[in-house]
């Protein structure tokens, strides 16, 4: 056992005290602005303690933003992003770690590539696939040549009639964010630790891949699954950029834009930014909830995946 | 940590000695076997179709997409007509001869290293704190953690009413100092405002990751230490910190690309890039001329520029994780 140090034990409490007040002194300020009226606020000086008016200033947020259906909205989105995801990946993975086949490299290249380029770098781009989703096929169709074959025998324009818009879709909302190879490669790495005596045994018992995958693999993968469930779920509920650019319709909104829309420019008056942050609280609790109460999954799992 | 070195053992066994990841070389066509689990199946049908999902969904939401910025990148269109003409490098010259991109590229440097050095200084002073206290550890490590769970926006939403210059709290203090304060008009003070949201938004990452590091450290090596008559601060300076500063390394790649990327949603909430463009990032430049002002092939060209950024990072990232793996003893 190392000697301890009075001293420095009480300086580093005393550090990570002051690290925790810096963490919570903007929410905790921020939750009193929320609590109180706006001509309350702009009191000299201004209240330093919670008010009674949260719910009032909730309501007139709730109502103004439209957060109910931005909720559920939004609530759609995380899960089918950490489901479609997670489901996704494994599959992938499980096919380049377990599998010969021809041009395995080239897939798993294909895929490696994808980590290179994150989504706020080829927003552009990336809106026009969305808004065009049927954009590659009516290419391919014409560069075939299939396009005019249907015409001429059938009389239909397929290339003018091949259109279809993933704007203000929830699947708009959710694949561009799927379309990235992190949780392949979580996986694949963790695969590779798996003994290959566990797939022996399993061949020998008679059991085809998909039967050593559901028997085997994916018991196994239970915690880094429930890790990457957190982070994602984190990741698709905080979505800022995609949903501001692919939804247009307020009833199909995120909370996080929603939460945007209610924030008061410097010409706006200034009651406004108590419905502001009481309504900043409403958003910020359902990952906050996740985040503390799966905490040790989560912070095991940051790592494995930063890896 | 003990996953990644057996992985790596695995993989290296027939990939390239120190890359851990299968090199692409004349067999990359082949059915190779780098990376592949000893015991393995042989379906190429199931295989495929397992990979299908994936695959087709990054060949529509990412190369395809890439590949139409590239090719926008060289070309000019009117917002209106959709004519479109081949250019050639015109975009890049004017985008490198524009002051404002100029700016934006400097401003983007600053904000990006002050921020990467501060969140990892607060980082690494929080977790030498965490690893030398015993009581109170894990409730200290929950408070920390959390800004993990608030989006960008709401840190954004937050800073910037604690410093809005007529009903926030921490800007009242500032000018009851009498000092001047206001980032609605006042350039720095937009910037400094960014900076702080993003940091404190960031710590917990780089705190998670030099919390788990410096647990990874042996005990026996800190014992050797102690008995040589080293104290706390010196045993943190010779011992811990060169076995974990592969870790810092690698967060220091990963804060480099937060503050090139991941701040759009904070800069959107506190400034909206102003005033007058000082806050407007590069990421923040190429959904301003793309989005708003519909300048399709400025914006290209700028995409392609943080494309190079983007993948030279993550080059970076994956040469900073060999690195961990070869220091660990």
């Amino acid at each position: 056992m190392i000697e301890r140090n009075p001293v420095l034990t009480a300086v580093c409490h005393l550090i990570l005290v002051v690290g925790a007040l810096l963490v919570c002194a903007p929410l905790y300020f921020a939750f009193v602005a929320g609590s109180h009226t706006g001509p309350e606020m702009q009191q000299v000086p201004q209240p330093m303690l919670p008010g009674n008016q949260f719910l009032h200033n909730l309501a007139i947020a709730w109502e103004t933003a439209g957060f109910g259906r931005a909720f559920v909205n939004t609530v759609l989105v995380s899960c089918a992003i950490v489901v479609g995801k997670i489901a996704l990946s494994i599959l992938a993975g499980f096919a380049i770690t377990y599998f010969r086949f021809p041009f395995r490299m080239t897939a798993f290249w294909l895929i490696f590539m994808s980590l290179m380029l994150p989504v706020e770098v080829r927003i552009v781009p990336t809106y026009e696939a969305v808004a065009d989703a049927a954009g590659p096929l009516r290419w391919l169709l014409q560069a075939t040549g299939l396009a005019a074959l249907v015409q001429a025998l059938a009389g239909v324009d397929v290339h003018a009639g091949l259109k279809f818009s993933l704007v203000d879709t929830y699947s708009g909302l959710t694949l561009p964010l799927i379309a990235s190879a992190t949780a392949v490669f979580l996986f694949r790495q963790f695969f590779l630790t798996i003994p290959d005596d566990l797939c022996e045994a399993a061949k020998l018992d008679g059991a085809g891949p998909m039967r050593f995958l559901r028997d085997v693999v994916l018991p196994l993968s239970v915690p880094n699954i429930a890790a990457l469930a957190i982070i994602l779920f984190i990741y698709g509920w905080n979505q800022y950029l995609w949903p501001l650019l692919f939804t247009t319709q307020k009833d199909m909104t995120t909370v996080i834009i929603a939460l945007k829309g209610l924030l008061p420019g410097p010409m706006d008056p200034a009651e406004w930014w108590s419905y502001a942050m009481a309504a900043s609280f409403i958003v910020m609790l359902p990952p906050a909830f996740v985040i503390l109460a799966l905490q040790r999954w989560f912070a095991r799992g940051l790592v494995d995946a930063g890896k | 940590m003990s996953a990644t070195e057996t992985a790596t053992g695995v993989g290296a066994a027939s990939a390239a000695p120190r890359l851990r990841l299968p090199l692409p070389s004349r067999r990359f066509f082949t059915a190779s076997r780098s990376g592949l689990k000893r015991a393995h199946f042989e379906q190429t049908w199931l295989a495929a179709l397992l990979l299908s999902p994936q695959i087709l969904i990054l060949l529509f939401f990412f190369f395809i997409p890439s590949f139409k910025a590239l090719s926008l990148a060289f070309v000019q269109t009117d917002p209106f007509g959709g004519r479109t003409i081949f250019v050639g490098m015109q975009n890049f010259v004017e985008l490198f001869t524009d002051p404002a991109y100029r700016n934006s590229a400097l401003l983007t440097l600053w904000f990006t290293i002050v921020q990467n050095l501060a969140t990892l200084f607060i980082a690494g002073v929080l977790a030498f704190a965490t690893d030398y206290v015993i009581r109170l550890r894990v409730a200290y490590r929950s408070v920390l953690l959390l800004p993990y769970a608030i989006a960008p926006v709401i840190s954004g939403a937050v800073w910037a009413y604690l410093f809005n210059p007529v009903v926030g709290p921490a800007a009242a203090v500032i000018h009851g100092l009498g000092l001047p304060w206001d980032p609605n008009l006042r350039a720095g003070d937009a910037l400094i405002l960014i900076t702080i949201a993003s940091v404190w938004k960031h710590i917990c990452y780089d705190y998670i990751f030099l919390v788990a590091a410096m647990l990874a450290v042996p005990q026996s090596l800190r014992e050797a230490a102690a008995i040589d008559g080293a104290g706390p601060l010196q045993r943190f300076f010779t011992v811990s910190l060169p076995l974990i500063m592969p870790t810092v390394m690698y967060l220091f790649i990963i804060n480099m690309v937060y503050g090139l990327f991941d701040t759009f949603g904070i800069i959107d909430a506190v400034t909206a890039g102003g005033p007058a463009g000082s806050t407007a990032t590069l990421v923040y430049k190429v959904y301003q001329d793309g989005f708003i002002m519909l300048n399709l092939g400025s914006s290209a060209a700028q995409s392609i520029v943080l494309m190079v950024l983007a993948v030279l990072f993550t080059v970076l990232q994956f040469r900073a994780l060999d690195r961990k793996v070869n220091y660990q003893v």
